[in-house]
């Protein structure tokens, strides 16, 4: 009995401290950001080193390096997914090495993801910093999560669909475009955001492949600051730059809840539908 | 070891030596004359089938007639469902599943290399136990596997899509919501829907998985009018636990049992004399429901 109190207790107090935590946090941010936070931060070039001005640029260049990551990865993504879950068999060596190559990747940290982005797409590749290479970076990077949140959505489509459709004498290909994908649509979208959310939030694999450079990127090859990397440089680099890092990552603090949201929302509603169906 | 039919008997329904010509007369099934003959559409010879390692069928031979509705009948795991999968090669699907023996589909080894397995699954339509509507609307349920067979023209489309809703008995109850999403359905009604999606096709054989037995007995009761509607102008493969529908509509039947190894088919004959005068003694003692 003393020791399951104990124990209530404690599962208790580790709930109050996440939240409060997470609260801290959150005003520290509010305290500190929202003074600075207005339309014209949100859409002026930052000036001073970032000291004064908004972050107009910083996400544009992020919004780039999203964008180039996504339909970089996106694709990748899904025909390696729709190979893995439809189109060998779970036990076949290959499909293993395939599996056992994306574990890897999902624990390698960014950091060296962006090593790597410096050494292939930078040098190797010759493109340099830029928006290019921090967006092809990244996409190695989300890769992992992308093909896993697809499989899973596949794996979990009916196996029946599968049968009659081949019973109605139709292709894999066509049952996995017209009765598959569609079905998996809600967990793909889902993965998708999850992605964007973990690019957006990204530094580590940035710094060394779309740089530092905080004007308005004029096309893909320039080098373009991201939000993380801005709030990075801003608070460490910068004396004086503590209240508009706070307002960035106000910022991008909103942004990746209203991502993360809609993701867990989109899952949420579509498994409810999976289990009205089954 | 062949179960064969100690008599070339035929059945009760057969009009003549020879039915009319199978002219596909959609739309009004009930028209025709219904006619079953003891001639073999599909020859199974000595079949077995292994998941992995694992054997489910062992030399199993029936002859499936044309026309005409063969129950097959039996305790759970014996095997039936892995033996219709095996008629129209759906066993393909299943990693580890491998299948000795021959089949025969109008005189043609099915497993053959290098055989149409699409044509042979258009040819062999299948019903499963579980109403299976795709999660579409109504009219692409049925539209769906016709373009995929290269039917597009709009006009033939709903043509066809008007005969086998008509068929089912679906047609009145379904006319103004053809865009309206299958899954709406009751389940009788999806597994008519079902039924009308593998006969738009014209499919020369039916295979039924316990087509019934997730439905309440009215529903029930109407799949198992639409399927005695359907003997003559198509052949129809149809399990079932049911042991009195499988005396009210089969022509035939067949009963298969687990022994410690593997599901065999030990009797196979006329539905009238399985029920009547059972050859072997677990058919007897199953039928009492003594055994099963
Ligand atoms: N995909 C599969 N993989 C491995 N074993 C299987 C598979 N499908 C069926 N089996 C096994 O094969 C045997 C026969 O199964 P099957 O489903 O054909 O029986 P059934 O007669 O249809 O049974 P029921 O009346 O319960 O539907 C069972 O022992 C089952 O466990
Ligand atoms: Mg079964």
């Amino acid at each position: 009995m003393i020791k399951n109190n104990a124990a209530t207790i404690l599962i208790y107090c580790s709930a109050i401290s996440v939240t409060s935590l997470f609260l801290w946090l959150l005003t520290d941010l509010l305290i500190q950001g929202l003074p600075k936070l207005s339309p014209a931060f949100l859409f002026e070039a930052p000036r001073d080193a970032g000291r004064a001005g908004g972050i107009g640029p910083i996400i544009i260049a992020t919004g780039w390096i999203v964008l180039v990551a996504m339909s970089a990865a996106a694709p990748l993504a899904l025909a390696t997914a729709v190979w893995l879950v439809e189109f060998t068999r779970p036990d076949g060596i290959f499909s293993r090495f395939v599996e056992f190559s994306i574990d890897v990747l999902a624990s390698v940290p960014s950091i060296v993801f962006g090593l790597f982005g410096n050494a292939f797409f930078c040098v190797y590749l010759g493109l340099g910093f830029s928006i290019v290479s921090g967006g092809l970076t990244l996409a190695c990077m989300t890769l992992p999560i992308l093909i896993r949140t697809v499989a899973d959505g596949l794996r979990a489509v009916p196996d029946g669909y599968r049968m009659v459709a081949a019973a109605l004498g139709m292709t894999r290909g066509s049952a996995l475009v017209h009765l598959l994908l569609p079905s998996a649509a809600p967990a793909l979208t889902a993965g998708l955001l999850l992605s964007i959310g973990r690019s957006a939030a990204e530094t580590a694999a940035l710094i060394f492949t779309s740089g530092y450079v905080d004007r308005m990127p004029g096309s893909l090859f320039d080098s373009g600051r991201a939000l993380s990397v801005h709030i990075y440089d801003l608070s460490m680099n910068v004396a004086g730059g503590d209240a508009n890092a706070h307002a960035t990552a106000l910022v991008l603090i909103i942004f990746l809840l209203i991502i993360n949201n809609a993701a867990i929302g989109l899952l949420r509603h579509w498994r409810k539908q999976h289990i009205a169906a089954s | 070891m062949k179960t064969s039919l100690p008599f070339a008997e035929r059945s009760s329904h057969s009009t003549g030596s020879t039915c009319p010509d199978a002219a596909y007369t959609l739309g009004e099934l009930h028209a025709g004359a219904p006619c079953c003959v003891p001639e073999p559409v599909i020859t199974v010879e000595n079949l077995s089938l292994n998941y992995g390692r694992k054997p489910a069928l062992e030399a199993v031979s029936i002859d499936i007639y044309r026309g005409c509705i063969t129950a097959l009948i039996g305790p759970s795991g014996c095997g039936k469902t892995s033996f219709l999968s095996a008629l129209n090669r759906l066993t393909d699907m299943i990693a580890g599943c491998r299948i000795n023996g021959t089949i025969r589909f109008e005189g043609h080894d099915i497993y053959e290399p290098g055989n149409d397995v699409r044509q042979l699954r258009r040819d062999i339509g299948m019903i499963f136990q579980n109403p299976t509507p795709f999660p579409l609307s109504i009219r692409r349920n049925i539209e769906l596997p016709l373009r995929e067979h290269g039917i597009r023209k709009q006009a033939e489309l709903d043509e066809r899509i008007y005969q086998v809703l008509r068929d089912v008995g679906l047609w009145d109850e379904v006319k103004d919501r053809l865009n309206d999403p299958a899954m709406a359905l009751s389940g009788g009604q999806q597994q008519r829907l079902c039924i009308a999606r593998a006969l738009a096709l014209r499919p020369k054989v039916l295979l039924m998985d316990e087509p019934c037995s997730a439905l309440d007995p009215i529903s029930s009761g109407m799949v198992e009018d639409l399927i005695q509607s359907l003997a003559g102008r198509y052949t129809v493969v149809i399990v079932t636990h049911n042991l009195a529908q499988a005396r009210r509509i089969a022509n035939y039947a067949g009963l298969f049992w687990v022994t410690e190894r593997a599901g065999q088919l030990i009797e196979f004959g006329r539905c009238r004399q399985i029920f009547a005068q059972p050859a072997h003694e677990l058919t007897a003692a199953y039928i009492s429901g003594a055994r099963g």
